[in-house]
């Protein structure tokens, strides 16, 4: 056959030269020494050059040698591998470096007398104080959104999957998944032109939480759809077979059966609107005192207040480690909740989706 | 899964005592009872509401927008200015859609080959139980809220820019892109880099989902064939998978166009277009609009309204395509399944 | 270009649980070799054990010694990678590659191997797609998605594509599983002519299907389920349908179970 000659390897056309399994590890110390080495000649003082250099040295390195060895399919797989790894080492240095950077800068300050006092009486160059205030203002702010969303989200959700068929629903759910893309500055922006600019209202935890609520409808309609439709037809036609009405079959036999998901989404969907701090921004506007009426007068959030901590900071280390061990009790808040929701998802799981 | 796409519209079926089946299921549906009636309604009111809440956005921001615009005195597209309370109000997005567009496409830049290379990296390359771990990190990295980006990106991220903004400046500072005046490292190129890391993982998680749900047979196709791993990407995953890549991305571009906090915490703003990214100055639509709400007036505040109506308008463009590719990729999908 | 295969004592593990046990065998060159079985005695998993496929699921591991002449694919230094391109793979359900034209389809292989010239490309296509008793169906249509074809088509498709690159052997993972009964004629015909240049292992459910395309019979059985499988004898095929040596067997192809 003509290309039967397609694989001129050594003796064998099976036994391609392979490189040891050290060579990989044995050229990338050769790039981080040379990496190290070229910044410390040439005065590169930042940890981002050197890392740099090494990477694309260790990529062109392992090309020229796999590809003398092993020849040009082999280099190539091994380049690609490569730099699969160095994207993975590339993305995980600032994602790590978030992660401790908020921990320990954040366990400074986090204590117990943080969590229960507030700013009121600190100035932002002082020591001291702590996020009361912003907790209480969050827990309320979120809590009246979650108890507007819901409601609606679920609703939402029951008619897309139980009733839907239309032109209706299928509106709902375009809109639904545009919902999802709002900027939450927008979202903030449409309160503020109806609540505030058209009826007239002052700043409130309220405000804050209609905004929020935008943000969390579409995320709870998308999770409890998603949870509706792995419940299978067989339990809703049992139900109605034995006469019972369609909507005591979604209340009794449905949504029982979906609890666990639903509850995971709304976790996960109360998640996300913890963090969100530009809508606080505009409708909120945060405050230093406690305010537990969330209908009146400006409040604060956990967002907020790392934002005005490090706004007002006039470069004070003290404003700074506040922010952190803000951040740091945000963090924690919302990926205990996220473990939650995860955990429940698990135990929860549907036993008769396969 | 018939009861969702039943065709038949709630007709009014008043029979007591339905024999199971079919018509049970009718008259399930047709609300003739009170307690389905006051369900339904609920149900549908709730959907109905949702698309209410969607157009009192669209419709308050356009009236408010209106407003402003109507005693602009300069163009709203073009004019470099912002001036909405000045004798008379001038003000304009140009800079604004400037310092959008050009931090949005830096961060895409980065951010989509990194966020596919983890994503192959999870699916392909790690160990199993590594990736599995890994995905898992990386899904709760896409919780951690934007605030707290900002806050490490001002006072983490911006201190280590500077020796690369240097050696940019240095290596490539003649194409004028990457001039620095050495100033503070808090430019648009700075906002860049952090709102890729900050949708990384978000195009990473979903990317990673459709590279999941490439067929076996696909791959193994392709290594029967002596394909290298390398190979089995080219041939049968990325091919597979590029309309998924493609819908993650502009996912993760709709969130970088609407950041604020992180862009408003980390960018030394001002407002001039400035052709050298490494230069503080610029703005962006939702920076804009945080920075600059405090001091408002109401026409000030109704200005800030109107670039907000361009950045929905825009972020539903490009959740909309990104949807529809998604819709595509279902049927595609099906077809070959 | 046909080469013998012979197995010395082949075990086969998914991660801790021995899915094969003890396996010795000799496939000759140029002829058409069967695996059948009852489902789960591990035919497949042999079958994936000849061209190294088999470590690919994850936890996929082997013992033991499969000799293509007089190399071991699972000796040292050896590249999985080209024992796949010489040991050619067709698998249960047609999975050409969907976002490819049938052009591009066969020449996938021979596109990894290296830059061809337009005009020898097309040579080798067309040439694989006769081998393949597709060429007739789809000269007109080259540039279409190959996935637009019928079922038989597909695999035949796939057929095409393995036999592009030349392979020592082919092995076939239930071929017609999938196919409607003029489909699986035609993939059978194809068999007969292909064993003139390929040696051809190919796994079946189907006795009949192996009666009438194979020229030697293996049988695979278990214990019980979650018991390793086993050959139990390997013949002539006209021997083992008429008279086998082993109660098993006959069992088997009497339809007293299975």
């Amino acid at each position: 056959m003509s290309h039967a000659t397609l694989t001129p390897k050594s003796r064998s056309s099976l036994r391609g030269a392979t490189l040891p399994k050290w060579f990989l590890w044995a050229v990338a110390a050769g790039s981080i020494a040379a990496g190290l080495g070229i910044s410390a000649a040439a005065g590169l003082n930042s940890s981002i050059q050197w890392a740099l250099i090494a990477a694309v040295l260790f990529v062109l390195g392992t090309y020229a040698i796999s590809a003398r060895v092993e020849g040009g399919r082999q280099a190539k797989d091994r380049v690609a591998t490569s730099m699969v790894w160095v994207a993975f080492i590339v993305a995980v240095i600032p994602l790590a470096s978030l992660v401790w950077a908020t921990v320990k800068r954040g366990v400074k300050v986090l204590d117990g007398y943080f969590l229960t006092h507030s700013m009121g009486v600190v100035a932002d160059a002082e020591v001291g104080g702590g996020i009361y205030h912003a907790i209480l203002g969050t827990l309320e702010q979120v809590g009246i959104a979650t108890l507007i969303s819901v409601p609606v989200g679920v609703l939402t959700a029951i008619y897309l999957v139980e009733y839907g068929s239309g032109k209706l629903s299928k509106a709902v759910t375009f809109f639904v998944d545009v919902m999802t893309g709002i900027p939450s500055i927008v979202a903030g922006l449409f309160i503020l032109s109806t609540w505030i600019l058209m009826l007239d209202m002052g700043p409130s935890g309220f405000a804050g939480s209609l905004a929020l609520s935008i943000l969390m409808i579409p995320v709870v309609v998308r999770s409890t759809e998603e949870m509706l439709k792995l419940v299978p037809n067989e339990l809703r036609e049992a139900s109605l077979a034995l006469g019972v009405p369609k909507w005591r079959t979604i209340l009794k036999v449905v949504l029982p059966t979906s609890v666990g998901g639903i509850t995971t989404g709304v976790m996960l969907a109360v998640a996300r609107i913890t963090g969100e701090t530009a809508p606080v921004l505009l409708l909120v506007w945060g405050t230093d005192f406690i305010n537990a009426n969330p209908f009146q007068d400006p409040q604060e959030s956990l967002p907020m207040y790392i934002y005005l901590q490090f706004a007002n900071s006039g470069g004070y280390g003290a404003a700074y480690d506040r922010a952190w061990a803000a951040a740091l009790t945000l963090i924690a808040f919302i990926m205990i909740l996220n473990l939650a929701a995860r955990g429940i998802a698990r135990w929860k799981a549907p036993k008769t989706g396969r | 899964m018939d009861i969702t796409t039943d065709p038949q519209k709630p007709a009014p079926a008043p029979v007591p005592h339905q024999p199971p089946g079919k018509d049970a299921k009718r008259a399930a549906r047709g609300a003739t009872r009170p307690g389905d009636r006051i369900f339904l309604g609920l149900s549908r009111g709730s959907g109905i509401f949702v698309l209410v809440i969607m157009a009192a956005i669209a419709a308050f921001l356009t009236y408010r927008a209106s407003i402003a615009i109507s005693k602009n005195e300069a163009n709203f597209f073009t004019t470099l200015e912002w001036n909405p309370t000045g004798t008379p109000p001038e003000f304009g997005i140009a800079v604004l859609a400037f310092g959008t567009v050009v931090s949005s496409v830096i961060a895409m830049a980065v951010a989509v080959p990194i966020a596919v290379g983890i994503a192959l990296f999870i699916t392909h390359y790690a160990p199993r139980k590594l990736g599995g771990a890994i995905g898992y990190v990386i899904d709760l990295l896409a919780a951690v809220p934007s605030i707290v980006y900002g806050l490490w990106g001002a006072l983490v991220l911006v201190p280590h820019m500077e020796g690369l903004f240097g050696w940019l400046d240095e290596y490539l500072g003649w194409t004028g892109v990457f001039e620095w005046n050495q100033g503070a490292p808090r430019s648009l190129f700075t906002v860049g880099i952090l709102l890729a890391i900050m949708i990384l993982p978000i195009i990473t998680n979903v990317s990673r989902e459709v590279f999941r749900q490439v067929p076996r047979m696909h791959e193994e196709a392709a290594l029967a064939l002596g394909a290298t791993r390398w190979e089995v990407i080219r041939m049968s995953v990325l091919p597979f998978g590029r309309s998924g890549v493609i819908s993650a991305s502009m996912l993760g571009l709709g969130r970088a166009l609407g950041e604020t906090m992180a862009v408003a915490m980390v960018l030394s703003s001002s407002f001039e277009i400035n052709l050298s990214l490494l230069d503080t100055g610029g703005g962006t639509f939702a920076q804009n609009i945080a920075s600059k709400f405090n001091e408002a007036t109401v026409m000030g505040r109704d200005a800030l309204i109107a670039s907000g109506l361009v950045l929905f308008v825009i972020t539903l463009l490009v959740n909309g395509a990104a949807r529809m590719i998604i819709g595509r990729r279902k049927e595609y999908s099906g077809a070959n399944a | 270009m046909a080469k013998r295969i012979d197995v010395s004592g082949l075990n086969a593990y998914y991660s801790s649980f021995l899915a094969i046990e003890d396996i010795s065998m000799t496939v000759e060159p140029r002829s058409v070799t069967a695996f059948i079985g009852p489902s789960g005695c591990g035919k497949s998993t042999f079958l994936r054990t000849l061209n190294r496929m088999h470590e690919v699921t994850p936890g996929g591991r082997v013992e033991g010694k499969v000799m293509l002449d007089d190399e071991n694919l699972y000796g040292a230094g050896i590249d999985p990678v080209a024992v796949r391109r010489e040991v050619g793979m067709v698998f249960q359900r047609p999975n050409p590659f969907p976002t490819m034209s049938v052009y591009d389809n066969v020449a996938a292989g021979l596109k990894l191997n290296g830059k061809f010239k337009k005009s020898e490309l097309d040579d080798v296509v067309e040439k694989s797609l006769r081998g393949a008793n597709l060429w007739n169906e789809v000269k007109d249509r080259l540039n279409k998605p190959g996935s637009g074809l019928s079922g038989g088509q597909q695999q035949r498709l796939c057929i095409a594509r393995a036999i592009a690159v030349e392979p020592n052997v082919l092995l076939m993972d239930e071929p017609c599983s999938a196919l409607d009964p003029i489909s699986t004629l035609a993939i059978e015909d194809l068999i007969g002519e292909l064993k003139e240049r390929f040696t051809i292992v190919i796994v079946t459910h189907n006795m009949q299907q192996a009666a009438r395309v194979s020229d030697r019979t293996a049988f695979f059985n278990l214990a019980a389920v979650g018991q390793p499988g086993k050959l139990i004898e390997i013949d002539e095929t006209e021997r083992i349908f008429s008279n086998p040596s082993v109660q098993a067997t006959e069992d088997y192809i009497s339809g007293r179970f299975g």
